[in-house]
């Protein structure tokens, strides 16, 4: 398949999934276009975070197609290790962020972001050394370079984590709940992070609870409930005058709960 | 106590105790790729092959390791298995320490926290390079102070091969009573350097797993 400019970053198409009896993704679709930040909201158990541990197929989905810049992720046709060199491949173009950050604990915060690229394109030491350096100081970490995770503050992994996630030079960045964990103090530095990603038209797909970060820094807002999209549109419409009740409903309850 | 006789036999008990100590870092190197095997086998996708293993790791644990040594020592010929003393000690020591190892080594790897391969896998690397850089740098500071235990009675057992006649420490102190009838000195002795042998295990145990978990307090 050919890429073009209109081409989207990421794209899915009636995505369902199920574990066991239970339905949590119910037909999603969702299209991201190249430099766009999409956030997705919704109460937990609303299919949000497993909608993007799909994207990268942490979770494998059962229906619909998942597409990233005009690659099929999801391929049922491919079996075992073909399907393992396939998306081993694709997971190298996508940065993932954790919610619990996910550390490399026994790693130096530089090798944590200098083991991918590495090991997987073969840049040398000398050369990913530089290029974790330079991840760091964007993060604002440089001088924790052979400090390891264990004496970082949350709000320092997660900048480590996302800068482990850039080192491999992804095409899309998913966020999960990447500020959930955090202490309060701690959220703005890493929003900051985000912040910065997005004036560089970073591609990102962000699962999140900060209802005032998603509505300054999204291109698009989605609210989910009950493993469906119940509503999306843009952000000062979605957070300011929902259409639906349940979002409505949410928006209040959440508010509520931060003042 | 008859100190002089003590002083006397140590140099004869001393070498006794090293082949003890050989025979048991033999078992220990080979139950190592032993267990290893294992817990690869239990992890395979052919139900048979994890059938059989786990199988086997019921025999082992469900039988005494004296029991064990005799059926290989003196039941093995009956099917072309010929093994002088000392290699049947390493032998049945390896196969029996392998089997509680790989339960130990499994452990630790299923503790350390599926983020970890999460992250990994997310990064692109495959299962075998998940394993390879994150799982086992992490398992190892976890399984070190169990294989640690393992290691010690390995060493104890050790004692047992004296019944399959391999000069080790105990087949010698047995010797030594026959000779001088004097069973509270040169039992006593022995057993001093079981303890030696065994707190030098806990010091390297000790070491290898500050090494392996440094990172922590880093």
């Amino acid at each position: 398949m050919t890429q073009t400019a209109e081409t989207p970053m990421v794209e899915l198409k009636g995505v369902k999934k199920r574990f066991g009896n239970l339905e949590v993704l119910k037909g999603i679709d969702l299209k991201v276009d190249r430099g766009k930040i999409i956030s997705i909201i919704g109460p937990s158990g609303s299919g949000k975070s497993t909608l993007l541990r799909s994207v990268n197929n942490l979770e494998v989905i059962d229906e619909g197609t998942i597409m990233l810049d005009g690659v099929q992720v999801n391929r049922p046709d491919l079996k075992g290790l073909a399907f393992e060199r396939h998306i081993n491949h694709i997971r190298q173009n996508m940065g993932m962020v954790f919610q619990h950050f996910n550390l490399f604990p026994h790693l130096s915060t530089l090798e944590n972001v200098t083991l991918a690229p590495r090991k997987l394109k073969g840049v040398d030491a000398r050369s990913a050394r530089e290029l974790g350096m330079e991840l760091l100081h964007r993060v604002g970490l440089a001088d924790k370079a052979s400090a390891y995770p264990s004496s970082l503050s949350g709000g320092q992994k997660q900048r480590v984590a996302i800068a482990r996630a850039l080192a491999m030079r992804p095409k899309v960045m998913l966020f999960d709940e990447a500020t959930s964990a955090l202490d309060p103090e701690l959220v703005e530095e890493v929003n900051q992070v985000m912040k910065s990603l997005a004036e560089e038209h970073m591609t990102m797909l962000i699962v999140t609870h900060e209802m005032a970060f998603a509505r300054d820094v999204s291109d698009w807002a989605m609210f989910m409930d009950g493993g469906v999209v119940v509503e999306e549109n843009t952000p000062e419409r979605l957070f300011t005058n929902p259409d639906q009740e349940r979002t409505c409903h949410f928006l209040r309850k959440h508010l509520a709960s931060q003042a | 106590m008859d100190i002089n006789l003590m002083i006397e036999i140590a140099p004869l008990l001393v070498k006794a105790a090293w082949v003890t100590v050989d025979i048991s870092a033999r078992a220990l190197f080979f139950g190592f790729f032993i267990a290893s095997a294992l817990v690869a086998l239990r992890t395979s996708r052919f139900l048979p092959v994890r059938w059989s293993a786990r199988a086997y790791i019921s025999v082992v644990r469900g039988t005494p390791y004296f029991v064990q040594l005799l059926l290989v020592f003196y039941g093995g010929p009956a099917i072309g298995l010929r093994l002088d003393p000392f290699t049947c000690g390493v032998v049945v020591g390896a196969f029996n320490i392998g089997a509680y190892m790989s339960e130990a080594m499994r452990g630790a790897i299923e503790s350390v926290e599926s983020g970890q391969s999460e992250a990994s896998r997310s990064l692109g690397f495959g299962r075998f390079a998940t394993l390879q850089y994150i799982v086992l740098p992490q398992a190892a500071g976890l399984m070190i102070r169990s294989v640690g235990v393992l290691a010690i009675i390995l060493v104890k057992n050790s004692s047992l091969v004296s019944i399959i006649s391999v000069v080790e420490l105990t087949y010698q102190a047995q010797r030594l009573t026959g000779s001088t009838y004097k069973p509270l000195e040169v039992f006593s002795l022995s057993a001093l350097m079981y303890i030696v042998i065994i707190y030098a295990v806990m010091g390297i145990v000790e070491l290898l797993y500050r090494r392996a978990t440094r990172y922590t307090y880093l």
